[in-house]
């Protein structure tokens, strides 16, 4: 069976570590602070000026001066900071953010990554995502494995625009974790019940697979 | 004596100068922190042609958005647009230019070009189209482009309390853009919730030291939220 979005969170999770500082993007990356595992603290960065999201608040509190960089309202938990946007992208570019994890449209061989814009269709921006990828060295990018109408979106070269190049080494995908090692895919987890071959009828860019690759358990 | 004294008496002052064809830097995130009184002011004054530097522009009806009614805007410099289906509208017309830019390079377009710094390097958009036409230099085995930094006619910003000098507090995450805008404008027009005398803000607490504002007006805010999002109680 192929992950849920729950469960992508969850295992996302996993590869928290105690004192981490955390950007999440929209959509399921956001999904992530909710399975946070018993007795670490992560610090969430949102690149609008906070380090230090907390939950969202209650409709007593509502203010519209504390958002996140989803435009949505929240709250700064005990600790927090709030700063530039100059400030937050320095934190961000200077390498400062322990892991990223943002979603994408496609991911190549070579670490490529495309996220912020399909030809033809309206083209809203990049916002931080840009900046996110060329500042961290620890990103995993959190994707449905193929499209809905079953084409691949891990490939041996990105169709669409990139976000950045070269920039990304682990994915998680709902069928599947995967980490790039030289140009290559490298099957290391697979979801539960998903067989080799079904990931590699999905998987357009080359992929090794060695020895038994285990199943994720939730 | 005015000295130090930034405060003017109503929006018509603040903006006083503002002419077709310039370019206005406005702070803000979404639509938080906007200068929207200001942003309200522009529409008044009727000037068009403009160009505007800003995160966002604003949604239908609020915010930058107002300043698409009347077809003000000629060109916008933005990391995420299009919350607004003017926007859209007079994009695909080809009335109104978007340069998209990630948004820390935006950030740190506004904080260089505040600081005297007329360009600098960064690994954001390496290898990707925004690294078109532009210089590359590798630093260290890693690739960098040359981003030209942004200054302004004017910058329109939003804060929280100010003394009659301008020096700025901001509130919450309404501080995002604007203490870098503030900078980045050749005429920097700020307004606030509440304007004190001086002497009344700790000055180590100031986000935005005085010498960057040329005009302050005290305002009163809608702050409308875009996505109201709640916890039960």
């Amino acid at each position: 069976m192929a992950l849920t979005r729950e469960q992508m969170a969850q295992r996302v999770a996993r590869e928290l570590r105690d004192g981490y500082y955390v950007n999440l993007g929209i959509g399921i990356p956001t999904l992530v602070a909710n399975y946070v595992p018993q007795g670490i603290d992560v610090m969430l960065q949102s690149e609008n000026g906070l380090l230090g999201m907390g939950p969202f608040p209650t409709p007593d509190a509502l203010d519209a001066d504390m958002i996140n960089a989803g435009k949505q309202t929240v709250t700064a938990r005990k600790g927090a900071a709030i700063f530039s946007s100059a400030d937050s992208f320095a934190m961000i570019r200077g390498g400062h953010i322990d892991l990223t994890v943002l979603g994408a449209f496609e991911v190549d061989v070579f670490g490529n990554l495309a996220s912020w814009m399909i030809p033809g269709k309206l083209v809203k921006g990049m916002g931080g995502a840009m900046d996110l990828v060329a500042g961290a060295d620890n990103i995993i990018v959190l994707m449905t494995h193929a499209s809905k109408s079953g084409e691949s979106k891990l490939l041996p070269k990105c169709s669409l625009p990139l976000t950045g190049a070269g920039c990304v080494r682990r994915i998680l995908t709902d069928l599947a974790y995967l980490e790039i090692e030289a140009q290559t895919f490298v099957l290391k987890e697979r979801a539960p019940g998903v067989t080799v071959d079904f990931i590699k009828e999905r998987t357009a860019g080359a992929l090794r697979v060695s020895g038994t690759v285990p199943e994720m358990t939730f | 004596m005015v000295g130090f004294d930034k405060r003017v008496q109503s929006y018509s002052q603040a903006l006083e100068g503002l002419v077709d064809g310039m370019t206005v830097i406005s702070g803000g995130f979404g639509l938080c922190g906007i200068p929207e009184n200001l942003i309200a002011q522009i529409r008044t004054m009727g000037v068009r042609n403009l160009t505007v530097v800003s995160n966002n522009c604003g949604v239908d009806g609020f915010g930058l958005g107002v300043l698409l009614e009347d077809r003000q805007i000629r060109r916008v410099i933005a990391s995420y647009v299009g919350e607004n289906a003017l926007f859209e509208k007079q994009l695909l017309s080809g009335e109104l230019e978007v340069q998209l830019t990630p948004q820390g390079t935006l950030a740190e377009k506004l904080r260089a070009g505040g600081a005297g710094i007329p360009a600098f390097y960064t690994a954001t958009g390496a290898g990707t189209s925004v690294s078109e036409g532009k210089e590359e230099r590798t630093f260290a085995g890693r690739r960098y482009i040359l981003e030209e930094s942004i200054t302004s006619d004017f910058a329109i910003i939003k804060g929280w309390k100010a003394d009659w000098y301008g020096n700025i507090v901001y509130r919450h995450t309404a501080q995002n853009f604007n203490p870098l805008a503030a900078t980045a404008g050749r005429v920097t027009v700020a307004e606030v919730e509440e304007i004190v005398p001086p002497g009344e803000l700790e000055p180590s607490t100031i986000h935005t030291p005085g010498i960057y504002v040329d005009r302050l007006i005290q305002g009163r805010f809608e702050k409308r939220i875009e996505q109201k999002t709640t916890r039960s109680l």
